[in-house]
């Protein structure tokens, strides 16, 4: 028998359990809906996870978050420029779906109507006890969007689903199915403008043989807590890559959570980590390997500043029937600075006999030889060390083979190392 | 335009000394060789001389017209007009060869008071250079001296020496690993540079380079000292006898 001893809930806790008794009515949802809810906050009950529950080790959300701000409902949130231009922007303002550009041949829905219907009531978590991120979600997410991509839909324009948070908190969901063959490009964009807690939890369905690039773009201003989370099923020959961007936000969490379910796949991740003044900023890859010979390559940079704290949590399950699995994953950090910190995780846990498997973790200053051969030709210090960094991460932004997509993750390197260099 | 006095330096880390008394004069127009046996400091000269930090100046001088360059960072130097092209180059990661060609050329010109290039303009000179040394511009797009030959660093090295237009022009062993047709064509690019107002120093362990860059003076390098200076006939006896002879002389 267990006995749990009662600790006494922090701060944090307790303003998450009373905005829920004040929130409960007015968030939508049928029975089913309201069920998943209330089975979230139970899990909230247990308190937020510490250090010692392993998947947040490197993350004490118990202790990191100090304060959750209340709901303001008044605050005004205005859509943003798109990452791309061209982008058919679906926003969502301060928790609430607004007005939705539809590209041709996809159906788009609010994810209000899709919880009232209770047509996606199976995807509301958790999934497991350690799941904060998906509980924090499943109790108060009132909106967002559901879209679908026919199958052999190829989409010219991109998506931008854009989660603007104004203060207060905002709970927002999105889930996307790719059908068979269907190509797109979705940018998952993270922004706002105040302090505020947002749980942000995605559902990729990408379908067999569909082309998809995800990129995850995370820039909170610097008091914001961020919590997000994608889960992704990976199809038969589906090429996949996934891009995350973390350039911050006081507290981030960003998790993955993907499985390669069918043969013959292919999945990139590929993350930037641009972490500087108090940040403390984590990624956590899970990725199961269900499908026999698929491919997988991760790799992560991550720049770190001032007393920034960064950690990277990257598991690759192999399941004993993915045999000619190829999975690599590598993890590098530039620290510029004494008092900043990163911590890499790397966990291979292989039950197949036929696979090439491999990680790596690199932790590096900038190499002087490099900046001596860039002074010598003229090039002042700092604009020498500038140029080295922006060149470790630009590395993995160029390895995305999309002229518009580079040059648009480059303007943000840009105006980041303007701001933080 | 350089003069090097009574130069002593030694590598930071463990203190040990490598140049110990090099007294050398290159005048403004002049071709001067210095030439050497492994080990006698020649290229630590040339970094002594582009101001890299492994190294301590601990006794002498440097001065580049007239001015002492010792208390001058390497950019600051290189923006005075003093180019070294490197033995080994750097292969950089992330860094697009052109967009450092163009941050390089803009930083020179701004120390200078002169204009920055705009992107057309340095795109032609930067063609320009490329095709007197027979280089691919594919080349160009590629971050820099990734991937690049032995024979394709030299001439990238060139090719920035071209577009910076220093006043003085180090050369450290830009023969070595070079087959014949590439020695020639990055020889031609040195030589189209030779001019009144511009002085070359060329580093080599062999004479194979001076028959192509003909030196108006040779010097020669032995245990961190010019041992013996001369012109041209010098290089040809040391191809001859070996460094043998005048190690002896030295000693």
């Amino acid at each position: 028998m267990n006995i749990q001893t009662q600790i006494k809930r922090t701060a944090a806790e307790d303003a998450l359990l009373q905005a829920f008794a004040e929130r409960a009515e007015y968030l939508p949802g049928n029975t089913a809906v309201a069920e998943k809810r209330n089975a979230a906050v139970e899990v909230l009950k247990r308190g937020l996870p510490n250090r010692k529950v392993e998947a947040w080790h490197y993350t004490d959300l118990r202790r990191l978050l100090s304060s959750v701000p209340a709901f303001d409902l008044t605050a005004h949130a205005a859509p943003r420029e798109p990452l791309l231009a061209g982008s058919a922007v679906l926003p969502v303002l301060n928790g609430v779906a607004g007005r939705a550009e539809v590209p041709e041949g996809i159906s788009v829905a609010s994810m209000a109507a899709k919880l009232t219907d209770g047509s996606l009531a199976s995807l509301l978590g958790p999934d497991e006890a350690d799941d904060t991120v998906s509980a924090i979600n499943a109790a108060f997410a009132a909106d967002g969007f559901a879209i679908d991509i026919p199958a052999g839909t190829a989409l010219e324009r991109p998506i931008e689903l854009q989660n603007v948070q104004a203060g207060g908190q905002a709970h927002t969901r999105f889930a996307v199915r790719a059908g068979e063959g269907a190509k797109a490009t979705i940018v998952e964009r993270q922004t706002g403008e105040g302090d505020a807690l947002v749980s942000s939890v995605s559902h990729l369905d990408v379908g067999d043989g569909a082309e998809i690039l995800w990129l995850i773009i995370q820039e909170q201003p610097e008091g914001a807590s961020h919590l997000g989370q994608i889960n992704v099923r990976i199809g038969k020959d589906v090429k996949l890559t996934m891009f995350v961007m973390n350039a911050g936000g006081k507290l981030v969490r960003q998790e993955l959570r993907l499985v390669a379910e069918g043969q013959g796949s292919e999945f990139r991740l590929r993350g930037v980590n641009l972490l500087s003044g108090q940040t403390h900023c984590e990624v956590t890859m899970v990725l199961d390997h269900v499908g026999p010979a698929t491919v997988s390559t991760e790799t992560i940079r991550n720049v770190v500043t001032d007393r920034a704290e960064g950690a990277f949590q990257g598991q690759i399950r192999v399941a004993r029937e993915a045999q000619k699995t190829d999975a690599k994953m590598a993890c590098n950090t530039l620290l510029l600075s004494d008092e900043g910190s990163f911590s890499a995780k790397p966990e291979l846990e292989i039950f197949a006999d036929d696979v090439a498997c491999g990680h790596g973790a690199t932790v590096t200053e900038i190499e002087a030889d490099h900046l001596f051969y860039l002074m010598a030709r003229g090039i002042d210090e700092k604009t020498a060390r500038g140029l080295l960094v922006k060149a470790f991460v630009a590395e993995v932004i160029e390895e995305l083979e999309n002229e518009p997509v580079i040059e648009a993750l480059e303007a943000k390197l840009d105006a980041w190392f303007a701001q933080h260099g | 335009m350089l003069e090097i006095k009574n130069l002593h330096a030694r590598i930071a880390e463990d203190g040990t000394e490598i140049l110990r008394g090099v007294d050398l004069k290159v005048k403004a127009g002049e071709v001067a060789a210095i030439m050497g046996p492994n080990g006698s400091g020649k290229s630590t000269l040339s970094y002594v001389l582009a101001g890299r930090e492994d190294y301590e100046v601990t006794e002498g001088d440097i001065l580049f017209n007239g001015e002492s360059v010792l208390d001058m960072d390497p950019a600051e130097r290189s923006a005075a007009g003093l180019f070294l092209a490197f033995q080994y180059p750097m292969e950089i990661p992330g860094v697009a060869t052109m967009e450092f060609l163009k941050v390089a050329m803009n930083a020179q010109r701004k120390a200078r008071g002169q204009e920055e290039l705009k992107i057309p303009e340095l795109m032609k000179r930067v063609r320009g250079a490329a095709e007197e040394l027979d280089m691919d511009m594919s080349m160009l797009k590629r971050p820099l001296n990734v991937g690049f030959s032995g024979g394709e660093k030299k001439r990238a090295e060139i090719l920035q020496m071209k577009l910076l237009e220093p006043a003085l022009c180090v050369l450290d062993e830009t023969d070595s690993g070079l087959d014949i047709d590439a020695l020639k064509i990055v020889a031609d690019g040195v030589n189209a540079m030779r001019s009144p107002d511009r002085a070359i120093v060329v580093i080599t362990h062999y004479q194979r380079l001076l028959d192509y860059i003909v030196p108006d003076s040779v010097h020669v390098l032995y245990k961190g000292r010019v041992v013996k200076s001369g012109d041209k006939v010098l290089a040809q006896e040391l191809e001859k006898s070996g460094y043998a002879g005048l190690v002896g002389e030295a000693a």
